[in-house]
């Protein structure tokens, strides 16, 4: 549109040459169109609203959704509100990205420091796993997972490791730690429970846990927090821990300071994070119940399952992902001098510490911009949930809620809203740190 | 650091071989013509004495199939400043990149302060605690400090305590000139501000002996000088020293022997009043024409 | 001649240039150096080899040798289905030991062209794909046979290809809109071409018809009175064919490959000038202009496709005037060209921004318009900068495609999802997305390639 308001070669008088007027004649056009465009579609649906008797609002957000949101890590009964239904989609959504980012951080650095091995044969295996993968729609790949998990057998004949993890063409199942002495079910709870698997079913059940008292609360929601009534040990020791952490390696590095003498703080400090909780939970008495899944019937019953749609989900979206983050960690890695590498090596740093203390920094600095829009897409991706029936946000608030209620315009904006506050964040992030680091530099 | 030197002495002694011999003869003799030449003689501190700081014999070395060095034989004395010219592409900066095992070789023997270089990672370590490099494009650390570029490896090497580390790499930093750029970045800094800030980084790890890959030709000429003026104070130091460098004038200031390369063998050697005004090989002639006009 | 010279150390030099010893080169020198140069390296490639006789094998054997290609009705029930794929295993059980890509073979028709051949013309699109590729090649590679014939062709390919896929009458007014393009751009592309002059006169009257005809749209929908069709009467509603008449094949029965091409395609040719404007816009130096070019990239940016197809597909019906029905892979085009211009106008702005303030000053300089600076001097620039970018947003496109069977149409992974699902192939999703995914794999992978190939072939451009 501004195009040909400003390329105009018809002459007139002086003022239309004048770039000023022109610039603001230009933005007024534009400007003026999207009004313009604005004001036709609000028009135009407002008046399609109102003929199809949809009232526009997010009232109806308070209303029961009317659907059962199974198969993620929430369940939200049909009685529920369509608000409750969008929270469980939101956690849904925020544990699929989460999870997903780890493991392909992980496996992307993997990748892509393998595939600058100097051995030829690790190198090109990591170039094809990169290749193949990146070359592949990604919503190709999560049907494709999820096409092979559910050729897996059926709960009865699920594939057993150690009796302990068991899969399936429904879930994947392991053994679930709980923390404190659980409380038994409530009367209701015990209700709800036969309500919902069968007097037959529940009474296996309690004849496999020993008696009514031993049913964890827990089984009653597939998601409870697994801390009972004497578990604040847990979090409190690992503060303690976390805390003394931190005042070790402060000492520490007084200690180099002073003395010169160097202890693998790294190593120290993971082992007292992950050691000093347990052996806590373990002195203090604390009780600690490990609830193995118990085959009842058709389906398992207790332990920590994992839906198959998650796993087909989070397992494509990783290992998609880890093929960008490889060839970013590869180029940012690539992108540092090799007379760095050099330098440190004339200076008898070891090629571990070469990498730690010089190279690394200065490859992060090129790595995470891009490594957190990858994040962004990861997140984005996980929509595609939707083709899996595993209940994300576009899932439930965006696809069941919005074709029974048909507030189409008010869904769809929550679920945009959703992923616009993911990529603010984060562009947020990718400001502080691009400042920060440019503080660093000059 | 007491023990590191320690260390290093006793396994030189171990280390004999016929060239160190034939050196050990020779070195009397050094020391009466240095004393003869005055225009040539370096300062009263710079003695040569008869300890084999490197002894490289019969090296070879291919990449792939290309054949860089071709049977190198070479002896450096403790003390000694040997400047290494010739052609691009004839060998130079491999040769002493192969002194710190930056480059392998695939045949003869290198000896460092009495450390044979092999695949073994504990003697290439020891070998490069003590000898230190300076490369043409310095090489500094861009995400550290200059402080920091100086105190990395002593701490992390030598297990120095961090404030000694700083006190060594003040006193450095003040030989170089430039003690009040500590706290800046090397992109904050000249060309040749970060040359000498390299040349202290290496001395903080008090190196026995110094490797120059030619470190003034990235630098503007009003900078070489700065460099340069560094480089001669270390020679009169006393410190052991080989420079790749087409800086005549330093070189007939400070060097004992020139070696002249091409094709990857060390074609003619001889002390710089001799070299520069009397080559005796064609290609040398040829050379030095080149590059005094 | 100095004392410090030792009698072995004289004047040197003559020595013969020596073959390395034979460890260092060689296959054995390149196992050594590639396989073997250390223990971590060693075990490295024992674990890789673990690995490929671990994953080869097994896949080979299902993929090939285990695998059923041919559809024969072998058990005789009088169709080809999975169950010609049975094998009886060692239990005496019928199961499916390697792959039944018998799937592929007798869905073929459909993974290719969707539901196009129930109109009996598959030949249409197998004529436009081959001049696809006719179009195609003088714009990837300078030597190309009769390049110049075939750079004319690639111009009028688009308006060839949507009536040899659409066929049917057109309105007089799209007929203008649409081939009037050809028209318009013409004289821009070629410098010296037989009636120029003229042709610039229809390429400025242009864009004033399509605003005519917008605002003419709007006001019928508003006031239901609309001036084109009053001026022209019967003419206004009458249909005929632009080209030789061929019958029409609605949009939904278009699918498979041969969707995912022309949505690629479609993508991929308008994408970069929307994205080119839209750079130039965010770095505009009129504060509105940039403003609403940073909200609809940002925007675009933030959210997932799969929200903007599902708003093309619930939303867009709302935001037009009822009665006025958008064809739903027209819908899905929007999406899919707004989505990969706001990720295009990143790219490009990228380039621009690496482009020296001197060129601008240099072109301002020159006294040159806004447009015609950015056309001969900093576009070109700025383009061959991002080459590797714009091919990887393309790639991403291509890819994204996929996302339209999401909201209804059956591109060639939703034909795959779809003979999945179908009682004849269950259990066979493997096979069907294997090949689904081979050929992505073959068209995305052969544009990194050429992203490569041309990168490289740039740079020594550039250097000399
Ligand atoms: N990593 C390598 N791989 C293969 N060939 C190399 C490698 N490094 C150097 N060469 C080759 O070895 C020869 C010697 O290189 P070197 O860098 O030692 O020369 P130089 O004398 O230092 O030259 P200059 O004065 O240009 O620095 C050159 O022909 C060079 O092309
Ligand atoms: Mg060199």
């Amino acid at each position: 549109m501004s195009v040909s308001s400003t390329t105009g070669e018809t002459s007139g008088g002086s003022w239309l040459y004048d770039p000023k007027v022109r610039s603001i004649f230009a933005q007024v056009v534009v400007v003026g169109s999207v009004v313009a465009l604005f004001y036709f579609i609000i028009h135009n649906t407002a008046v399609n609203l109102e003929k199809r008797g949809i009232a526009s609002g997010f009232d109806f957000l308070w209303e029961p959704a009317r659907y059962d949101v199974t198969g993620g890590f929430l369940n939200v009964r049909s009685t529920q509100t369509h608000w409750d239904a969008f929270m469980a989609g939101l956690l849904n959504t925020f544990i699929v990205a989460v999870f997903g980012c780890l493991a392909a951080t992980f496996l992307g650095v993997v990748m892509g420091v393998l595939r600058l091995s100097k051995n030829w044969l690790v190198s090109k295996l990591a170039a094809v796993y990169v290749e193949t993968l990146r070359n592949v729609p990604v919503l190709l790949q999560i049907l494709f997972w999820y096409g092979v998990f559910i050729l897996m057998p059926k709960p009865k004949q699920s594939l057993a490791l150690f009796d302990m993890f068991y899969f399936n063409n429904r879930q994947f199942l392991g053994p679930k730690v709980f923390f404190g002495d659980t409380p038994a079910l409530s009367a209701a709870e015990q209700e709800a429970m036969i309500h919902r698997m069968g007097e037959v079913k529940y009474n296996k059940l309690v004849e496999a846990s020993g008696g009514v008292e031993n049913v964890p609360a827990a089984l009653a929601e597939s998601v409870k927090p697994v801390f009972g009534t004497g578990s604040w040990i847990l979090p409190v020791s690992l503060i303690i821990a976390i805390v003394g952490v931190v005042l070790f390696r402060r000492w520490a590095k007084k200690r180099q300071e002073n003395s010169g003498e160097q202890l693998p703080v790294f190593w120290i400090s993971a082992g007292t994070i992950v050691l000093f909780p347990i052996l806590c939970v373990l002195l203090s008495g604390t009780a600690v119940n490990v609830q193995y899944p118990e085959l009842i019937g058709f389906n398992f019953v207790g332990g920590a399952s994992i839906p198959v749609a998650f796993m087909a989900l989070w397992f494509a979206l990783s290992t998609y992902t880890a093929t960008f983050v490889a060839e970013i960690v590869r180029a940012g890695i690539l992108a540092v001098n090799y007379g760095q590498t050099e330098a440190s090596f004339a200076l008898g740093l070891r090629s571990g510490q070469a990498m730690r203390l010089n190279i690394l920094p200065q490859a992060l600095r090129v790595i995470v911009p891009p490594l957190t829009s990858q994040y962004l897409n990861l997140t984005k991706n996980s929509s595609l949930a939707l083709v899996v029936g595993y209940p994300d946000v576009v899932g439930t608030i965006g696809g069941i809620t919005l074709n029974q209620t048909g507030q189409a315009v008010e869904c769809i904006v929550i679920t945009m809203a959703v992923y616009l506050f993911f990529s603010l964040v984060i562009s947020m992030f990718m400001n502080w740190y691009n400042k920060r680091i440019a503080l660093v530099e000059r | 650091m007491a023990k590191s030197t320690r260390k290093t002495t006793t396994s030189r002694s171990s280390a004999t071989t016929r060239s160190q011999a034939a050196a050990k003869k020779a070195a009397p003799k050094a020391k009466a013509s240095n004393g003869g030449s005055a225009a040539t003689v370096p300062a009263a501190g710079m003695a040569v004495t008869d300890e084999v700081a490197i002894q490289v014999s019969s090296m070879n070395k291919w990449y792939g199939d290309f054949h860089v060095l071709r049977d190198i034989n070479l002896t450096v004395n403790r003390g000694e400043r040997i400047v290494v010219c010739g052609p691009s592409g004839s060998g130079k900066s491999t040769l002493i990149r192969c002194m710190n095992r930056l480059e392998e070789h695939q045949e003869g023997q290198i000896i460092v302060d009495g450390i044979e270089l092999t695949n073994d990672l504990k003697k290439i370590d020891e070998v490069r605690r003590e000898v230190g490099m300076v490369f043409q494009h310095f090489n500094l650390f861009p995400h550290l400090t200059i402080l920091e570029n100086c105190t990395l490896a002593p701490i992390w090497v030598r297990k120095m305590p961090k404030r000694e580390a700083e006190e060594v790499a003040m006193e450095f930093l003040t030989k170089v000139k430039i003690p009040e750029q500590a706290g800046k970045f090397p992109g904050q800094l000249s060309g040749g501000q970060q040359q000498r800030v390299a040349i202290a980084r290496s001395l903080c790890m008090n190196p026995r002996i110094m490797l120059f890959d030619e470190p003034t030709s990235a630098l503007d000429p009003e900078m070489i000088k700065e460099v340069l003026d560094v480089m001669v104070d270390l020679a009169e130091s006393g410190m052991t020293m080989i420079c790749v460098t087409h800086e005549m004038g330093f070189a007939r200031k400070v060097a004992n022997r020139v070696i002249f390369m091409d094709e990857g063998q060390i074609i003619e050697q001889n002390e710089p009043g001799e070299f520069f005004d009397n080559p005796r090989s064609d290609r040398t002639k040829l050379f030095l024409s080149q590059i005094l006009h | 001649m100095s004392d410090t010279l030792r009698p072995e150390d004289q004047l040197g030099g003559g020595l013969p240039e020596r073959a390395p010893p034979p460890s260092t080169v060689g296959i054995q020198g390149w196992m050594r150096e590639n396989l073997f140069s250390g223990p971590i390296n060693s075990i490295g490639t024992i674990v890789a080899i673990g690995i490929i006789v671990w994953l080869l094998p097994g896949i080979l054997e299902w993929a090939i040798f285990d695998a059923t290609f041919v559809g024969v009705d072998a058990n005789g029930d009088g169709s080809i289905t999975r169950k010609d794929c049975l094998v009886e295993n060692a239990a005496g059980l019928m199961t499916l030991e390697g792959a039944c890509w018998v799937l592929v073979y007798v869905r073929w028709e459909q993974l290719i062209y969707g539901f196009y051949g129930s109109d009996g013309s598959i030949w249409r699109p197998t004529i436009a794909f081959v001049g696809l590729l006719l179009a195609i090649a003088p714009l990837l590679f300078d030597k190309v046979p009769f390049r110049r014939a075939l750079l004319w062709f690639a111009f009028a390919f688009p308006f060839i290809a949507v009536w040899l896929l659409g066929g049917g009458e057109w309105k007089l007014s799209s007929v203008l809109v649409f081939y009037g393009l050809i028209v318009a751009i013409l004289p821009l592309l070629f410098d010296k071409m037989p009636g120029r002059e003229i042709l610039l006169w229809v390429t400025k009257i242009y864009p004033l018809f399509i605003a005519f005809l917008l605002f003419d749209a709007i006001l019928d929908t508003l006031l239901g009175f609309s001036i084109w069709n009053t001026l022209l009467g019967p003419l206004a509603v009458w249909e005929f064919s632009p080209l030789p008449a061929l019958a029409e094949v609605s949009t939904h029965k278009w699918g498979g490959l041969m969707l995912t091409i022309v949505i690629g395609m479609v993508g991929i040719v308008l994408s970069l000038p929307i994205g080119v404007v839209l750079a130039l816009g965010r770095r505009s130096t009129m504060p509105a202009v940039r403003l609403l070019c940073v909200i609809f990239i940002e925007f675009v940016r933030g959210v997932p496709l799969i929200t903007l197809l599902f708003m093309a597909s619930n939303m867009l019906p709302l935001f037009f005037p009822e009665g006025i029905e958008l064809d739903k892979l027209v819908r899905a085009l929007v999406v899919v060209v707004a989505f990969s211009a706001a990720y295009m106008a990143e790219v490009v702005r990228g380039g621009l921004q690496a482009i020296p303030k001197g060129q601008y000053e240099a072109a301002d300089a020159m006294a040159l318009t806004y447009w015609k600076s950015m056309y001969l001097i900093i576009l070109p620039q700025a383009l061959k900068i991002v080459i590797p970018g714009i091919v990887n947003s393309f790639i991403g496109l291509f890819k994204d495609t996929t996302l339209v069977l999401i909201i209804g149409l059956f591109d060639i992974l939703g034909m795959a999802k779809a003979a999945v699902t179908h009682a004849n192939w269950i259990g066979l999703a493997r096979e069907a997305y294997v090949f689904v995914g081979v050929v992505y794999f073959i068209f995305c992978f052969s544009m990194s390639r050429y992203s490569i190939w041309l990168e490289e072939k740039l740079n020594t451009g550039h250097k000399r």
